[in-house]
């Protein structure tokens, strides 16, 4: 069996303990021979130290903690601590020893976490099944997903039926059903059927890839913790090590009766400490863990700046449809004027057939029919209005009220409807109206009392909808503020004003479907994006993705957000604060070489042990 | 271009920032990340030099942390 480093290492300093031991039981004063059990131990115990020391200082980088640690040990050597020298190395090399099996077994269970890439798939070749590596597969081929495998590419389902476990991608637990023609997303599990699918993307494009690819990238956008912190190191080691020198070559020189041995013990002392890896180790491994924990609830968080970003959102800002609404527009009521109710909604499908609108989706949906493109020329797309289209010769405008305004037709205001009025006319003759209505989210109420429980100050929803559904929509829901009939450049424009209301530390996060609100999104502190499973336009624009349809989803990332922020401030003020005390009291000549190895790789493995806790998201409701 | 690697044995984390750094000022470097976190450094440069930037930051890399082993990922 080949032995991992730290089994070697371990088996290497148990070896060199019990000489140690040995040395403290059979010491004399004075006799070579005990002073050589010192040295046969601290050169077992500490000698890869020493050997990395001058090769590191061969090749030109003096200021590591190999050679600090020699240092500090064989200064302890020739102040006459021969005992307090080797334990000192001895400490080092047991928490060094900890502190890289804390960080492997944190490093595991972010793997673990992250443990959602498929391994092989299925692919029917000729009359066979083969099992190969996913990224092997190529578009169009026929895979065979097995019960109890995750599905290795997104792809389509020719036959077979079953419930998948989406729970990877989504956090929820609830399986999906798919059957026939839907769409497999790879990273989930197939609980029951046998499923035959053919592959709608290679696996470097596929769902599962894609989010991988992000949330292992997430760290490479570099939080202002983590940065703050890597410039104080590149400061802190020099000056600690000045100090050190300062420290034991001054005071001897000026102070009377001061002796060489004390003031080198107390520089030794600043030389062990002033190594900056506690102080670095913990932040990364934060914001890593809170990013994965994050992903297994359905939230991606595309870096670590957005994470921190997050905890500091004063404002978040709604736009309405796909986010609060469902989204999902349904044709609630046709109110024709001199011709069929039929005909009514054949001539508005038609004007609004090309838009890929919602509106105009939920109108085709109404009318279930094929559409024969040919009986429509001159479309033109009136934003944030309507359209107007010549359909069989004649020219349908359908649209909302504005436009029937504007261009100057004679319509009938529909006031008690709630919902969205499509107004018709032909060749200029208003033709009667069909009013869509979208619902409300069941989840939206909870998310809003939620985003408030956690500290957001104003809750604001932007719509194109006509003022009185808006206000609805915002009084039932309790939004503090609501701007409607907004044309899609007015949203950018508002959250222009909106951020002259936030203090200068605060955040606006702006809430969308990730479809037609890109420029809103990239303009936003943190642009978030809904219902995004399977919408690479949307992870494509958004800061953070949230896979499922639930709002309150953002409260939950806001909260997973506070508790990583909260994690690594912990580290960074215990860190500080623990070598601060210890240079001091070593300083003072109170502290000795032991706290100082506690202050340099306790500290560091408490701080491993703090972050792992952020792996524990699922505590997080 | 980008590319990745990995740095096994990688246990420092300030000393990933040096090399993050350090491989980031490299001719025909636009971008490095060090992800301490997965031990994975991906480099983003000119495809031409890439070969020349690898083992530049190869000998960064043996630099900064003489016992990390730098893999292909």
């Amino acid at each position: 069996m080949k032995r991992t480093r730290n089994q070697k290492r371990l088996i290497k300093t148990s070896i060199g303990a019990a000489v140690y031991a040995l040395a403290i039981l059979t010491r004399t004063e004075g006799n070579l021979v005990s002073f050589g059990v010192f040295i046969a131990a601290y050169f077992i115990i500490g000698g890869d130290v020493l050997f990395r020391a001058v090769r590191n200082i061969l090749r030109g980088k003096v200021f590591d903690e190999n050679f600090l640690m020699s240092i500090a040990t064989i200064g302890a050597f020739i102040v006459g601590d021969f005992a307090e020298a080797v334990a000192v190395m001895l400490f080092y090399q047991v928490g060094e020893l900890f502190q890289s099996y804390a960080l492997d077994q944190s490093r595991k269970s972010i793997a673990d976490l992250m443990d959602i890439r498929p391994d092989y798939a299925n692919v029917k070749r000729g009359e066979s099944l083969e099992r190969v590596d996913p990224d092997a597969v190529e578009v169009g081929e026929i895979i065979v997903i097995k019960p109890g495998e995750r599905v290795p590419l997104d792809a389509v389902v020719l036959s077979g039926s079953s419930s998948l476990d989406t729970s990877v991608l989504t956090g929820e637990s609830l399986p999906r059903d798919v059957d026939e023609g839907d769409v497999l997303l790879s990273g989930c599990i197939n609980i029951n059927g046998l499923v035959t699918a053919r592959v709608t993307k290679e696996y470097g494009e596929s769902t599962v890839s894609k989010i991988l690819d992000l949330v292992e990238n997430a760290s490479s956008k570099k939080s202002k913790s983590e940065n703050f912190i890597t410039t104080f190191a590149q400061y802190y080691t020099p000056v600690v090590v000045i100090i050190a020198v300062l420290l034991a070559l001054v005071p001897p020189l000026i102070l009377p009766g001061a002796t060489f041995g004390d003031w080198v013990y107390r520089g030794l002392i600043f030389l062990v400490i002033s190594c900056p890896c506690a102080l670095v180790i913990s932040i990364p491994l934060s914001f890593f863990g809170g990013i994965g924990g994050a992903s297994r609830r359905g939230i991606l968080v595309k870096g670590s700046n957005y994470l921190e970003a997050l905890a500091e959102t004063e404002i978040v800002v709604f736009d309405k449809t796909g986010t609060l609404t469902r989204g999902i527009f349904r044709v609630q009521q046709i109110e024709p004027r001199g011709i069929s109710a039929d005909a009514l909604l054949e001539k508005a499908v038609y004007a609004e057939s090309y838009s890929n609108h919602p509106i105009s989706r939920s109108l085709q949906n109404a009318y279930a029919q094929p559409i024969d493109a040919a009986r429509i020329r001159d479309v033109e797309e009136v934003s944030g209005h309507g359209v107007t289209a010549r359909v069989d010769g004649k020219t349908i405008v359908a649209g909302n009220a504005k436009l029937m305004r504007r261009l100057g037709i004679d319509f009938i205001e529909a006031p008690d409807v709630i919902g969205t009025v499509v107004h018709v006319a032909e060749d200029g003759a208003y033709i009667g109206h069909i009013v869509i209505a979208d619902e409300v989210k069941e989840d939206a109420k909870r998310a809003i009392r939620e985003l408030k429980e956690a500290g957001i100050r104003q809750i604001v929803m932007l719509t194109g909808d006509a003022k009185r559904i808006g206000e609805r929509v915002a009084t039932e829901l309790g939004l503090d503020r609501v701007y409607t009939e907004l044309l899609p450049a007015d949203k950018v424009a508002k959250v222009e004003e909106l951020f002259a209301e936030k203090s200068p530390r605060g955040k606006l996060a702006f809430v969308g479907d990730g479809i037609n609100d890109a420029p809103v999104l990239a303009r936003a502190d943190i642009g978030i994006a809904m219902g995004a499973l399977g919408s690479d336009a949307a992870i494509e624009a958004a800061d953070i993705v949230i896979m499922t349809d639930e709002p309150s989803k953002i409260a939950t990332a806001i909260r997973v957000s506070k508790k990583t922020l909260r994690i690594v401030k912990q580290n960074i003020v215990l860190a500080l604060l623990v070598k601060g005390l210890v240079l001091l009291l070593g300083a003072l000549g109170i502290a000795s070489m032991w706290a100082a190895i506690f202050a340099d790789v306790g500290v560091a493995i408490l701080a491993i042990l703090n972050a792992i806790r952020m792996l524990n998201v699922k505590k997080i409701k | 271009m980008k590319k990745t690697v990995r740095l096994e044995g990688l246990g420092c984390a300030s000393c990933a920032a040096k090399i993050e750094n350090a491989v980031a000022k490299l001719n025909g470097v636009s971008a490095a990340s060090v992800n301490f976190v997965t031990t994975k450094m991906v480099i983003e440069g000119e495809d031409a030099r890439m070969d020349e930037i690898l083992t530049q930051a190869s000998a960064i890399v043996k630099k900064v942390e003489p016992d990390v082993v730098v893999r292909k990922a």
